[in-house]
């Protein structure tokens, strides 16, 4: 009986762990929040990271977003060919581009980039007891570090993929036109005859809810990480980890939101 | 507030990770305008003990009283502002790296919108000067300063805020002999300036001496001892005198293997 019970116990002690883990997320999100609708605000603070967020993730976001829509351009020629649709390759660059890759990889290389140095320089605060003096300065940490980079992070993901759909719908048609012999005006019709509203709503949206997902879990990680220099690598890792995972997650989740019937 | 009233009363303080019992039972008190300094080997819970008093760790059991309020059993919003009577001197400073010196020292009233960046800038040059330096060290970052001068920064910002308490966590560690006396001196000089009431952990006994009007020591999560900060060395507690002159053998046996 003694090996029957001991696996039990691990699997009770991993569903009461992991229980654990997904309240504590619940709790500092909603903390989080809520600091965000009480003053005091710091304006310095969200500001300071929507530039580093936003501004500075641009080039990253811009050239996934340039490059990935030449790949598609050019797969999408060569699989449709193969069935003599060519002339579907703008319509499905503009849709792919703005529904799921713009927010999606923008999220995951934010994710990497963002979500990774968040965690790093919260974990560091932790461990040389920044954090702990900014309550002993009386300020609260959640609200002057946590919040300030949530909200700047859920309105820098939509600004950044409005540039991700627009590049990769350039880069579709630079292959389109210079490459793969379309006519720009045509081309250009058909983008625009097949993107609707929704397609570039939906996917604005989803950004919102990733830039949101990246800077929750780099908070959390860094905000609790233990173990110095070694605690501060796990919290980061851990951080782009599962920022990454929850995007794809969110993803689907959203995706059904929005567009199943 | 009534003289008889300690600035700082702590009654039963009980704190345990796990199944180590840090502290057991802490009673202390901390008359208003007096320098204790509370000494201890190493995890002893001295700065568990500062941390509980300063609401950064939340003790399993005891009462914690500030001015006569017992903040454990305050309204959070209550609390805070009873807190907010404490600075704090971190053991290896705290500084915000990603912040100038200046708006390092002048972070509390900053951040509590009491003054304007121009103002805010003016008083951490006056501050910087308190400790011993410069304005133009205002502009640096705090990785460009030497420990010592870290130590000073963080000093001035403790005391921006003119807390009526202070609190020092081992404030000479990792300094030469000559900067941690100095650092010492500024120490006394900014607490005797400000009027306030002030708490130090250290294992430095020079410094303890040079810092403290009394000290307690800490063993086995309770105060073994109090007394005149002047008396550590020849204190006639067994467990003291081991402490302070550094014998290996006495009542406190170190435990090399865990």
């Amino acid at each position: 009986m003694t090996p029957v019970l001991d696996s039990l116990a691990a699997v009770g002690r991993a569903v009461i762990g992991a229980c654990r883990a997904t309240g504590a997320l619940a709790l500092f999100a909603l903390s989080g929040l809520s600091h965000l609708v009480r003053p005091p605000f710091y304006g310095r603070m969200f500001l300071r990271a929507l530039l580093d967020i936003g501004y500075f993730s641009l080039p990253v976001v811009a050239l996934t977003a340039l490059f990935t829509g030449m790949v598609l351009a050019l797969q999408s020629y060569t699989g449709f060919a193969r069935f003599s649709a060519e002339g579907a390759v703008a319509s499905v660059v503009v849709l792919s581009v703005t529904r799921e890759l713009g927010p999606v990889l923008a999220g995951l290389m934010v994710a990497g980039r963002v979500g990774a140095a968040m965690a790093a320089e919260l974990g560091t605060m932790r461990v040389t007891d920044q954090i702990d003096a900014l309550t002993t300065l009386s300020t609260n940490p959640m609200k002057y570090l946590v919040a300030p980079r949530l909200l700047a992070a859920t309105v820098a993901l939509p600004l950044l993929v409005v540039v991700a759909d627009i590049l990769g719908v350039l880069g579709g048609y630079i292959i389109g036109t210079l490459k793969l012999g379309f006519n720009a005006s045509e081309y250009l019709a058909h983008t625009m005859d097949f993107v609707q509203t929704q397609d570039v709503v939906s996917g604005l949206a989803k950004a919102a809810v990733f830039g949101f997902l990246i800077a929750l879990m780099g908070c959390f990680r860094g905000y609790n990480s233990r173990g110095g220099a070694q605690g501060v690598g796990a919290a980061t890792t851990a951080a782009v980890v599962s920022a990454s995972i929850l995007i794809l997650a969110f993803d689907y989740v959203l995706t059904e939101l929005f567009f199943s019937r | 507030m009534s003289g008889d009233v300690p600035k700082i009363r702590v009654r039963g303080l009980r704190k345990a990770f796990g199944a180590k019992r840090v502290l057991d039972g802490v009673d202390l008190d901390v008359p208003a305008g007096t320098s204790l300094v509370v000494i201890g080997g190493s995890g002893t819970g001295k700065s568990v003990l500062l941390k509980c008093i300063l609401g950064l760790i939340v003790p399993d059991d005891g009462v914690i009283e500030i001015d006569g309020r017992d903040v454990l059993r305050l309204p959070r919003a209550e609390a805070e502002a009873v807190r907010a009577k404490i600075g704090m001197l971190f053991q290896n400073g705290a500084l915000f790296d990603s912040l100038p010196v200046w708006e390092n020292v002048a972070f509390g009233p900053l951040a509590q919108r009491r003054v304007t960046r121009t103002q805010a800038r003016a008083q951490a040059a006056e501050f910087l000067g308190m400790v011993g330096l410069a304005a133009s060290v205002g502009d640096l970052s705090p990785a460009e300063l030497s420990g010592g001068m870290q130590k000073r920064v963080a000093l001035a910002r403790a005391i921006a805020a003119r807390p009526e308490i202070l609190f020092f966590d081992e404030p000479t560690t990792g300094l030469d002999p000559i900067m941690g006396a100095v650092i010492d001196g500024l120490i006394v000089d900014c607490v005797k300036r400000l009027g306030s009431t002030a708490v130090a952990i250290t294992h430095d006994m020079a410094s303890a001496r040079r810092i403290g009007d009394r000290a307690a020591m800490l063993s086995h999560g309770r105060i073994v001892w109090d007394g005149p900060a002047a008396s550590l060395m020849d204190s006639g507690n067994a467990e003291v005198d081991q402490f302070t002159h550094g014998r290996r053998e006495g009542p406190i046996q170190m435990e090399l293997r865990r």
